[in-house]
């Protein structure tokens, strides 16, 4: 019996500018589920593209079961039975389950696709592996954890041996999650290898047996999961301690920065997604809105920025009514907002960092004089706030924004913003997709800011973030305040209560 | 890339002449020879090729904006109207006539751009359907204006001609050039490009406009008013095309014609397309094309080839420049596949 499945020793990719891979070397035992840990931009994706084909690497070999191969593309690594299961799923959304799962190697009868025989190896496969999919759902109506089975189940309808799970569960809810880890336990006891990369520590320790930590491109080492403590995890990816708790002093509230005064909007069906909401946000307090995605979040973000009308109610700004004010009154009169979506509202993917990190100050001084750009100005300070926020990037401040990784991106938006120096910070979902070490640092740049006497307001849809880093937590179900807690007296349990809608006094 | 669209055209070409049993070397000496042979044909190919600057320019930077300028051509036959109308009207000195019948020109081919600009900022009426029906109402106003005011001395269907007071020829570029059609409007074309490439990279309406074109959404929350860049844009893109009317009828030509939309209009799509959309590439793109346009007429006298070739090989440069992105891609993969062998 051999004991590697796949092996890839002294891997080396270098892209212009940045060296992605330098010399590295994972080994998948056969039967065992090896995590690959390492920050956003590490070079995990690339090392993964290289074992399906998608880029050759410039020095080092690939074995699998023991024999050395060139994978040239990715149906080279489907023929050796390395299957992908993408982040991004890759579904037809108005075929079946079927149909996605069968296309590219329809087998037919005659000229007609032969659904039927197809159907029923997937209902066969399913059971095996306990996916509970239905081969006659189609895509669009099935649930994302779903989605994702569909995904799994096209890797073993084409006899994958080795799957690569690529950050499978960014998109899952906690109980979608445990039902994941079932099926890859599953997999393993069938006879399957798994890869699986992620920067998520818990994970890891639930589930993986040993795990390949990189930074920065190079190999920092493969551990043994069960020996090793989620601290000497994390410090082996970020390269110094972690601490998985927020520093942070009592908070000293000041003066009322932000009132929203029976704020109602109408959401994008034109039905009220935020119904009469009242809150207050006082200097030198993070005040935090929990609730599960899509219960008036959004809406409220929005017409406070201005991104949106409020159908009525009222937005005071350090006491001046700013309800009707274009957005960029609004930024003017010191109001800054880390966007949800950074690739939507966060950043100009197109135009360079330095351009992104001008875009709601290009117009003044010295930015610009008399509506000419100040090229110089505008370099100096995209490399002063890179500095300051440890903004990498291959070529610097001239680099494409698309070029960054998410993480890269999420600093330069957190720099900007904070560079402006604003009375209020609308963080919303600051970390989404962001790994331990980036979480860590704009977690400590947002409570500085509090400490600086600003006040922020922190929507996030992971509770854990939310009861580590606000003061005082506004619970929102279904477009409503449910109730204001302190952060300091209250927990999990009782939050997750009021978010499914329960109110804090029927709590018996 | 541009290049390599335009070799992969000419090549393109060169196989159908030798398959319609030509010589495509002789062919295209010819060609060449009747775009560049003298000083008047160089000067036939510039002149040629200005309002296709001109029409390019306004595709391609209504396009940094996000915007597809189908409406070209209307705005054109617009600013061409409105330059006739000063100019056969007024009995000014050639500096000033001049000057106004450009101001009217830019005017009305501002007016042309604006009308989409305003339904799209306002009504969200996609550009692409309001820049058409604008050509057309173009097309009709032309043919009721000039029978009626302008009316030519032997044709219904043409303007009179206007004096020489009032046209973009001057007697000293035409001499210089040995009697070409060269004009003013080249010059204004080259102004044009400067201008529109500075108003691009360095100002902060050029960082606006682009933004907007980029992602209206992330504009829009950096407090960029995204409504006010579109009727802007569309109105700049309509004053550049109405230049380039001016450029046609009283430069190119004498009088203006009912019944005709410029084809410039479209072939201002095809120069933004093949100058990657950017001021200095639509420059070359369009005097490429002024110098097949202007030389397919020597190549037919000289030979057997019918002009048509050389439209056809405008039409394949096109379809590669259009594909570009797929070419770039196989380029890439090629190269890497090189790279891999070593």
């Amino acid at each position: 019996m051999m004991d590697y499945i796949v092996e890839m020793l002294n891997i080396r990719k270098e892209f212009p500018g940045i060296v992605a891979n330098d010399d590295i070397t994972l080994q998948l035992k056969h039967g065992e589920i090896h995590a690959l840990l390492g920050e956003n931009g590490a070079g995990k994706s690339t090392l993964m593209s290289i074992l399906f084909g998608l880029y050759q690497p410039d020095r080092g070999t690939i074995k699998v079961r023991g024999k050395q191969v060139n994978i040239a593309n990715p149906n080279v690594a489907n023929d050796l039975g390395i299957g992908m299961v993408h982040q991004h799923f890759k579904l037809v959304h108005n075929f079946t389950v079927t149909e996605n799962i069968i296309l590219g190697m329809e087998t037919k009868k005659g000229i007609v696709v032969d659904i039927k025989s197809a159907a029923s190896r997937v209902e066969e496969l399913s059971k095996k592996y306990g996916l509970n999919v239905d081969p006659y759902a189609k895509i669009e109506d099935v649930s994302v954890g779903m989605q994702q089975r569909v995904e799994i189940m096209k890797m073993l309808y084409r006899n994958a041996e080795v799957l690569i799970f690529d950050e499978p569960t960014s998109v899952l809810t906690p109980q979608e999650i445990q039902d994941l880890m079932k099926i890859m336990r599953n997999l393993i006891a069938e006879g399957k290898s798994i890869i699986l990369i992620t920067h998520k520590l818990n994970e890891i320790k639930a589930i993986a047996d040993r795990c390949t930590v990189i930074r920065r491109g190079k190999l920092i080492g493969t551990v043994d999961v069960a020996s090793t403590t989620k601290g000497k995890l994390a410090e082996m990816m970020v390269g110094r301690e972690v601490s998985f708790k927020v520093e942070k002093k009592e908070c000293e509230p000041g003066e009322v920065v932000l009132r929203v005064e029976n704020l109602s909007v109408l959401n994008n069906r034109k039905v009220m997604g935020l119904k009469d909401f009242s809150i207050e946000v006082r200097s030198g307090e993070i005040v935090g809105v929990a609730g599960v995605e899509g219960n008036g979040q959004t809406e409220l973000v929005e017409a406070i920025t201005g991104l949106r009308k409020a159908a009525s109610g009222r937005v005071l700004l350090n006491g001046k009514d700013i309800t009707d004010l274009s957005i960029r009154e609004r930024i003017k009169s010191k109001m800054a907002h880390i966007p949800e979506d950074r690739h939507k509202y966060g950043l100009i993917l197109d135009y360079s960092v330095e351009d992104n990190m001008i875009m709601k100050v290009y117009y003044q001084e010295p930015y610009s004089k008399s509506g000419l750009l100040n090229r110089e100005a505008i370099h100096r300070h995209a490399e002063k706030v890179m500095d300051e926020f440890d903004v990498r990037a291959g070529k610097g401040a001239a680099s494409d924004a698309r070029s960054l990784s998410g993480g890269n991106q999420q600093k330069a938006i957190v720099g900007r913003e904070i560079d402006h120096d604003p009375d209020l910070l609308i963080a919303v979902q600051p970390t989404r997709g962001l790994d331990v070490g980036a979480i860590e640092y704009i977690h400590k740049r947002i409570v500085e800011q509090r400490d600086r006497g600003k006040a922020v307001l922190l929507v996030s849809l992971e509770l854990d973030e939310v009861l580590n880093l606000a003061d005082r937590i506004a619970i929102i179900n279904n477009g409503e305040l449910i109730g204001i807690v302190d952060a300091k007296d209250t927990n999990e349990n009782e939050v997750g209560l009021m978010m499914a809608g329960v109110k804090r006094g029927d709590i018996a | 890339m541009p290049l390599v669209a335009g070799v992969l055209g000419l090549l393109a070409g060169a196989v159908l002449m030798a398959a319609t049993g030509n010589n495509p070397f002789q062919g295209y000496a010819y060609l060449f020879r009747g775009g560049l042979m003298n000083i008047e044909r160089i000067g036939n190919s510039l002149a040629t090729a200005t309002p296709l600057i001109f029409t390019g320019l306004s595709v391609a930077f209504a396009f940094k904006t996000g915007l597809f300028n189908i409406g070209a051509a209307g705005q054109m036959l617009i600013g061409g109207m409105c330059a006739t109308a000063v100019g056969l009207t007024f009995m000014w000195p050639k500096p000033l006539l001049l000057t106004v019948m450009i101001i009217a020109a830019i005017i009305g081919g501002a007016a042309w751009g604006i009308v989409p600009g305003l339904l799209k900022a306002k009504f969200n009426v996609h550009e692409v359907v309001a820049t058409i029906m604008m050509n057309w109402i173009a097309y009709w106003t032309v043919y009721y204006v000039v029978p009626a005011y302008f009316k030519g001395t032997y044709l219904e269907t043409e303007s009179r001609r206007i004096p020489y007071a009032a046209s973009l020829k001057v007697s000293w570029l035409t001499d210089m050039f040995n009697g070409s059609y060269i004009n003013l409007g080249f010059f204004l074309a080259i102004i044009a490009v400067v201008v529109i490439a500075f108003i691009l990279e360095r100002t902060t309406l050029g960082y606006e406009l682009k933004a907007v074109g980029y992602n209206r959404h992330a504009a829009e929350y950096a407090g960029i008013r995204a409504n006010r860049n579109i009727v802007l844009s569309m109105m700049i893109a309509g004053a550049l095309a109405g230049l380039g009317g001016a450029a046609f009828y009283v430069g190119y030509a004498s009088n203006i014609q009912i019944g005709v939309l410029p084809s410039q209009g479209y072939d201002g799509i095809a120069v933004s397309l093949l100058g990657t959309n950017s001021p200095w590439g639509v420059f070359g793109a369009a005097i490429f094309f002024g110098l097949l346009h202007s030389g397919k007429g020597f190549m037919n006298a000289m030979t057997k080839i019918p002009p048509e070739i050389a439209d056809t090989i405008i039409a394949t440069i096109i379809y590669f420049s259009a594909t570009s992105i797929l070419i770039e891609r196989n380029w890439d993969k090629l190269r890497k596949r090189m790279g891999g062998a070593k």
